[in-house]
């Protein structure tokens, strides 16, 4: 097989157009690096082994130099995560006013800890940041949703199947 | 309209983001038609000079001459060129305690590209960026609707309202990561690499993306710069109670009872802020002390509460006015559990670069962890004490992250030193019950 079509083997069409776009922004192919591995994850919510070699040799650059980046950044994920990634804000606003206990009862809800993922693949737990809404504290985001001054006692409620829609 | 509040004049009670239609409507691009094809660059600069404008990112460094870097008579950077100059907007809030962008970006997107625009239009730079971290979901959206808009209305794209001034303007969600809000290091990440802060010189100003002349600016001080060329640096300068000009995003977080952030005259006394707009400590609760401007400020405490909040009164005081968005520490939290947390963000967010910051701040961290969980030994006040010296000294460190870090320590120690000594004598955290309840 020809390098392109090795390399389609692992990324399709659609997501080697994707990063061949950004390409046109940079006067090197590794300075588009961030964002070929947002674009991947984008289309498969993490970035495989294989992934990664793909998008190297794409970029025309070691899969170890890439992994430097990707492993860098937090919301670059090198292993599967849920369909919906829980980010806690745990600075120290969000700590006086009880994320520790949003975490447990987080934790007791779904039976995983920080940085697991349920059984049924529907949510990791991460610690975050500051979310930079310390005004509604405590808060958290589920998938691109903040919750502000989530209640530590009802926090499960948001994990209800449907608890989103309503 | 408001010519008093002019960053948050477009900001409802609800906080429903004001569209194009809308901020048209009240004055918006007014500015921005003021001076295309009326004002040169240098005009535009001097105005922003004389204004006292000061980077509202937290070092406030003052805005006109960090501009007056940026070359402007190199023939290379000619129209037509190819070569790039390039201005961003760090929108990567993530210090904490802070949540001032936030709402200037949700309410007001437009505010802060006309501000770009005309931030550009005064460096010379073809290509500007917003860096925006990727949790602000809303923001980003409302800036590519914004941002579609104005090319629409011929504000960005080729040939602005008929100049031979052209501007592309992108918005690019972070990956994550506290560091990438270093100027040095968010170009960085711009470049597709490790979000490692830069050696300076070269400042960016003069070698920054891709080797280009760049200037990183902060959302609250992009989003002033219209309202400046419109109305003039005295009006400006007016606004400001004491020696700095204009309005500043001030926030108060913590156990006050009305928690949330907003704009007034730069210089309005702490207690002001504290008492009539964040209405005081909840019930039950008493103030022991507070970081003025983020988590990498110095505490301060009852007696500097009549302080004007501005950069140099505060800086007078022995902290920073940072952000503006003050962080309470009230008396049934733990002073030792409150500097560890921060510490311990510190340390998750260091870049690994240097030495003092990579194993210096998990150091400091597990000591502070020692003393709140009850294992601290005397001799770690003297290990805390020469960490701050050793890891706080500027140039020790090869930015301002681990200094940053030593600040709520190094005040806390001094403040609350009571406080650590009883958890190492006790061998227990006397406020353990009441943190988390």
């Amino acid at each position: 097989m020809t390098m392109r079509q090795n390399l389609i083997a692992v990324l399709s069409e659609g997501e080697i157009a994707e990063i061949d776009a950004e390409l046109a922004h940079v006067p090197i192919p590794a300075g588009a690096a961030i964002d070929a591995l947002k674009i991947v994850q984008a289309h498969r919510g993490w970035i495989s082994d294989e992934s990664l070699k793909a998008i190297a040799q794409h970029l025309g650059m070691s899969a170890a130099e890439l992994d430097g980046i990707a492993t860098f950044y937090t919301l670059i994920f090198r292993r599967p995560v849920g369909e919906k990634v829980i980010l806690l804000c745990n600075s120290v606003t969000c700590w006086m006013k009880g994320c520790d206990s949003l975490q447990q009862n987080i934790s007791d809800q779904l039976g995983i800890g920080m940085g697991e993922t349920t059984a049924d693949n529907a949510y990791t737990l991460l610690p975050m940041t500051c979310l930079g809404a310390c005004d509604k504290a405590p808060v958290l985001m589920i998938g691109d949703d903040l919750h502000e001054d989530v209640d530590p006692q009802s926090v499960a409620q948001l994990f209800q199947p449907g608890a989103e829609e309503q | 309209m408001s010519l008093d509040r002019p960053l948050t004049r477009n900001v409802r009670a609800d906080r429903s983001p004001t569209d194009m239609a809308a901020y048209e409507a009240n004055g918006g691009y007014q500015g921005l038609h003021a001076a295309m094809g009326k004002m040169a660059p240098a005009d535009c600069l001097k105005t922003i000079q004389d204004s006292n404008l000061r980077g509202r990112g937290g070092a406030g460094f003052p805005t006109g001459m960090k501009w007056s870097f940026v070359p402007m008579d190199d023939p290379a950077d000619a129209p037509g060129s190819n070569k790039h100059k390039y201005l961003i907007c760090n929108a990567d809030e993530m210090e904490p305690g802070t949540f001032k962008d936030r709402l200037l970006l949700e309410c007001d997107p437009h505010q802060l590209i006309e501000g770009m625009i005309l931030a550009a239009y005064t460096i010379g730079a073809d290509v500007a960026y917003i860096f925006i971290r990727a949790e602000y979901v809303v923001a980003t959206a409302l800036l590519r609707k914004a941002i579609a808009d104005c090319h629409a209305k011929g504000y960005l794209g080729t040939n602005i309202l008929g100049t031979d001034f052209s501007l592309e303007m992108h918005v690019h969600p972070s990956a994550g990561r506290y560091i990438c809000g270093e100027e040095t290091a968010l170009i960085s990440a711009l470049e597709g690499k490790r979000a490692n802060p830069r050696a300076k010189p070269p400042f960016p100003q003069v070698s920054g993306l891709w080797g280009r002349p760049t200037i990183v600016n902060n959302v609250e001080t992009l989003c002033n710069i219209h309202h400046i060329i419109e109305r003039g640096p005295q009006w400006f300068q007016d606004l400001g109670l004491t020696s700095d000009a204009g309005t500043k995003m001030y926030g108060v977080s913590g156990r006050v009872k009305n928690p949330g952030c907003w704009e007034l005259p730069i210089g309005t006394p702490i207690r002001e802020i504290l008492e009539d707009y964040a209405g005081g400590m909840e019930d039950g609760y008493k103030m022991r002390g507070f970081l003025p401007g983020g988590g990498s400020t110095d505490f301060l405490v009852e007696e500097h509460l009549d302080l004007a909040m501005d950069y140099d009164t505060i800086g007078k005081a022995g902290s920073r006015m940072g952000t503006g968005t003050m962080i309470i520490l009230d008396d049934r939290t733990c002073p030792v559990g409150f500097v560890k947390n921060l510490v311990e963000f510190f340390s998750r967010e260091s870049c690994g670069f240097c030495t003092p910051c990579r194993d210096g701040l998990p150091w400091s961290a597990q000591v502070l962890d020692d003393i709140e969980c009850g294992r601290g030994l005397p001799e770690d006040m003297d290990t805390l004490a020469r960490q701050v010296t050793f890891i706080g000294a500027m140039g020790n460190t090869h930015c301002a992250l681990a200094p940053g870090a030593m600040e709520p320590l190094a005040s806390g120690l001094k403040y609350f030193r009571d406080d650590f000594e009883r958890h190492i004598t006790e061998g227990s955290c006397h406020f353990h019950k009441e943190v988390h309840s």
